[in-house]
């Protein structure tokens, strides 16, 4: 199915993905949009360890499995997140980050 | 240009783009939306290099659980139509600037690699090699990272539970206005 | 040899109790702690007695005479190969004989305590103090080596700075655990020179191969002299400085009568009977090299010894607060001590002054100790010090009236006593080498004989004071030590000495030398006469004959001003001239640098600290930059 696609490709696109993340991580204040900047960040890497299993080492599983436990490790983090971000906005009455700004000097 | 790489050309206009408007859009139920494209196309992107039971999990996990419960957390934190206002001029262009220098360190990184293609015959990924794999203690094997994992999921069960149920409105508002 | 491993025991196991007493003392009952305390005591009295015993009468040193025995050594501080500090047992005649006395003495201190400190506060960290005192005391007599001797040494100092304040919330007692703990701490300070001097020359801390007379250590010594005196006696001159300030010796003396405001048993223990007598215990360890080596510092030990007695013995005739008295009588009789020490030779007939003195250090600890429990008991009774407040205690103290008139003719000389014998041996060993010495002895001997009984004549006889309740004779706990330590005192006088405790650990041939023997005790009769006038009825001759000395009796009732001497010492010359510009520099410089670094830090902190703004999306520009940077660093310029 990948045939005539070279590697490069996949990893531009995900990195093009990644920083997209980033970019959202940065400016979003939203904190339920920050979170989903993660979850690009995320997903991009996972795109790269499958690019490199399939086109660099095709007789091993290792890119598939850290996939899988990459996508096991979102799923948690989503929903801790989430609920810290409810907690949050309990607390706050808001999940803009700007104004979480308690821990400083 | 074949088949599949019209394919690839789709997915990738699609994660880019959508990528692109998930961190842009000012509508937060449309940002999810696009996350949600976002994440169904990597799963095609799955298909085509042949890990179907990873772009399963991807659709069925990311698409199906994920986005359903950012949402949900939408729905209970936010207003639907409600608008963000856009960030700093400041802001942005600073991060604009330090995402595309990455992007393009990377991207020209990645150029300027001489990638080895390998001609070793790939394995078959069928659901068998991977249940194998998961339980297998041998030189392929992941059960101990399998186990970990299983702890984590429990662990952050129980901790989303203990700290979305504790608190609740702080006794002492902090003087900080929602500017919503 | 016997085995003499079980040793160990006697100072562990205060050291035991102490931390037994002084960790879980105060989730004990008091009353249990103390009993504790007084067991444990009382073991390794029994273990001392079978010590002394085995070795001196286990029938094997009956030819060569009485070697030292290291019963248990091990490496303490191993520094290197040469230079190493061991812990250990050592047993000689003498240290088996301080053996008896500290256990003896510590005993009847518990006990008496038991009853004297019923009741106080702190009752069981009284008792761990004394566990702590009676460890460093008997570490300090089996030390092993002159280091050892050294750290048990600051160790007694300790204790004896934590008994004198007892009372802490009294701020006299405060004063004189300060005053006592400086001032010998200063004079330690010329032991270690000592020390470091004398082991620099000879290579060696341990005290056999330091004291045999044949050994290297002797030979090794260097020859080098300074300002006119061999290394070697400039090193005894400073060693014999601590024994100074550890035994209240003039010019160190002025901590020994303050420090009799810590509680009475603990004068007995320390500052009459064990502890003082440290520093003549130190002279006779190290005394074949003061013999051998340095005759000089011999000399100094005896004139300074005879100074201290009569000087003492002076002021002891003018002070009115008993235990003042008894403070100076005990730096009277310790300066008849290091006299006889002084005045002695080594080995055989001419080691007499050596055995006196340890003779003297035995008898005396005895009447010493039962002196200052009888002075506690009355003070017990009457509630003060001070015996002008006194008179006619016999009729309400019997007991106590009793041994302290025994304990009095004790000291006096009065035969068939203890003291007597002990006494008379100094005399002569005085007689025999220094005329001088001598006269000064025997004006002493006739001094103690009077200020004693004044001080007997005056609490118990004398006019009828009328007493706001009754006075009662002490509880059993605390007459019965009195009896024991009477009987003592009468008895320790018949102990055979010569056959014992002698310099180079043969037996000699020693008789009662009546020449010397009969006038003194006519001294001490006249000496008892003159207190029986002047103090027996209520009479105006002790003011006639103050009046008569005039200015002496000032000058004595001022302890010569020695006090005031310091003061002026330390105030006027001292801390003005030299620690008021320390401390200026200190102030102003030292400080000043440390306080320009902290306010530095401070404003620098202040103004970097908006970094921590608590915006977590700038924390992450910064690490995403940062992240950047560095890897375009690593693939483009550092590759």
């Amino acid at each position: 199915m990948s045939a005539g696609i070279p590697v490069q490709y996949f990893l531009i696109l995900a990195t093009v993905m990644f920083f997209a993340g980033v970019y959202g991580f940065l400016t979003r204040r939203n904190l339920i949009t920050i979170l989903m900047s993660v979850e690009l960040i995320l997903n991009s890497v996972n795109i790269n360890f499958l690019a490199f299993n399939r086109y660099l080492y095709p007789h091993k599983m290792e890119g598939m499995f850290f996939s899988i436990f990459v996508i096991a490790v979102a799923a948690c983090e989503a929903a801790v997140a989430i609920a810290i971000i409810i907690n949050i906005y309990r607390r706050f009455t808001t999940i803009n980050v700007e104004d979480v700004n308690e821990m400083k000097f | 240009m074949t088949a599949n790489q019209y394919m690839f050309i789709l997915f990738a206009l699609m994660i880019i783009v959508f990528s692109v408007l998930t961190v842009t859009t000012r509508k937060i139920l449309r940002a999810a939306t696009f996350l949600l494209f976002v994440l169904v196309s990597t799963s095609g992107l799955y298909f085509m290099l042949n890990y179907q039971f990873l772009a399963a999990i991807q659709l069925s996990l990311y698409a199906g659980g994920i986005v359903v419960l950012i949402i949900f957390s939408i729905l209970l934190t936010s207003h639907i139509s409600q608008k963000f206002e856009s960030p700093g001029f400041k802001k942005v262009i600073f991060s604009a600037l330090a995402s595309a220098a990455g992007a393009i360190l990377a991207i020209v990184t990645i150029l300027d690699y001489n990638f080895s293609a390998t001609t070793i015959a790939a394995k078959e990924v069928n659901m068998n090699a991977i249940g194998k794999g998961f339980l297998s203690v041998d030189y392929d094997g992941y059960v101990l990272p399998f186990e970990v994992i299983s702890i984590l999921l429990l662990a952050s069960m129980i901790g989303a539970i203990v700290i979305a149920k504790k608190g609740g409105p702080a006794k002492v508002q902090t003087t900080t206005l929602n500017k919503e | 040899m016997t085995n003499f491993g079980y040793t160990i025991w006697i100072p562990l196991l205060p050291f035991l109790m102490f931390l037994l007493l002084g960790l879980a003392g105060n989730k004990l009952k008091a009353k249990l702690s103390g009993l504790l305390g007084t067991a444990g005591l009382a073991v390794i009295t029994i273990l001392s007695y079978f010590t002394a015993y085995k070795y001196f009468f286990g029938g094997e040193n009956a030819e060569e005479g009485f070697q030292k025995i290291q019963a248990f050594n091990t490496v303490w501080l191993n520094l290197t190969d040469k230079l190493h500090i061991d812990l250990g047992i050592l047993l000689d005649p003498i240290s088996v004989m301080m053996l008896v006395v500290i256990t003896t003495v510590s005993l009847m201190v518990h006990i008496y305590s038991l009853g004297y400190m019923k009741g106080e506060k702190g009752f069981e960290r009284f008792f761990a103090f004394l566990s702590l005192f009676s460890f460093s005391m008997l570490g300090l007599v089996v030390a092993t080596n002159i280091f050892q001797m050294y750290i048990f040494w600051e160790l007694v100092g300790v204790s004896s700075f934590l008994l004198i304040g007892f009372y802490y919330t009294k701020p006299s007692a405060v004063r004189a655990s300060k005053k006592a703990f400086i001032v010998t701490r200063f004079a330690d300070l010329g032991f270690l020179i000592g020390i470091l001097i004398l082991s620099f020359n000879t290579k060696t801390f341990d005290f056999i191969t330091l004291t045999d007379p044949s050994g290297p250590a002797f030979s090794q010594s260097t020859s080098a002299a300074f300002m006119g005196l061999s290394v070697m006696t400039w090193s005894m001159i400073f060693i014999f400085m601590g024994g100074v300030g550890k035994s209240a010796m003039f010019p160190f003396h002025v901590w020994l009568p303050d420090a009799m405001e810590g509680p009475t048993p603990v004068s007995a223990l320390i500052h009459a009977a064990t502890m003082v007598v440290a520093g003549v215990y130190l002279v006779a360890r190290m005394f074949p090299i003061f013999s051998l080596t340095a005759p000089v510092a011999l000399h100094v030990v005896a004139y300074v010894g005879a100074f201290s007695s009569l000087f003492a013995a002076i002021i002891a005739c003018t002070q009115t607060d008993i235990k003042r008295v008894l403070a100076y009588s005990t730096m009277s009789q310790i300066g008849y001590m290091m006299l006889a020490l002084g005045v002695s030779g080594y080995g055989g007939h001419e080691g007499l002054g050596y055995m006196a003195s340890m003779f003297h250090l035995f008898t005396h600890a005895m009447f010493k100790a039962l002196l200052f429990l009888g002075a506690g008991a009355i003070i017990h009774a009457v509630h003060s010090n001070d015996m002008t407040d006194m008179g006619g205690l016999r009729k309400y103290l019997p007991i106590t009236h009793m041994t302290f008139l025994i304990a009095c003719l004790t000291i006096a000389g009065i035969p068939p006593l203890s003291g007597f014998f002990s006494k008379d041996e100094i005399l002569a060993a005085a007689l025999h080498s220094n005329k001088l010495l001598f006269a000064v002895e025997y004006l002493v001997a006739g001094l103690t004989a009077f200020y004693m009984f004044r001080l007997y004549f005056s609490i118990f006889w004398g006019k009828d004071t009328h007493y706001h309740h009754t006075p009662h004779e002490a509880p059993f706990t605390m007459t019965i030590p009195l009896m024991i330590l009477a009987v003592g005192s009468i008895v320790t006088g018949f102990i055979p000495f010569n056959e014992l405790v002698t310099s180079d650990g043969k037996p000699f041939e020693s008789e009662l030398e009546l020449m010397v023997a009969i006038p003194s005790v006519l001294v001490a009769l006249f000496g008892i006469g003159f207190a029986y006038l002047l103090y027996f009825k209520t009479n105006g001759l002790p003011d006639k004959v103050a009046g008569f000395f005039k200015y002496g009796y000032k000058w004595a009732y001022n302890k010569f001003y020695i006090d005031e001497v310091y003061i002026f010492v330390t105030k006027q010359v001292i801390f003005r001239y030299i620690s008021t510009p320390i401390a200026w520099f200190d102030r102003h410089v030292v400080d000043a640098t440390m306080n320009l670094i902290a306010s530095t830090t401070q404003n620098v902190s202040f103004r970097i600290r908006d970094f921590q703004s608590g915006q977590i999306q700038k924390y992450a520009f910064v690490f995403i930059t940062g992240a950047v940077m560095l890897a375009i660093l690593f693939i483009y310029f550092l590759n």
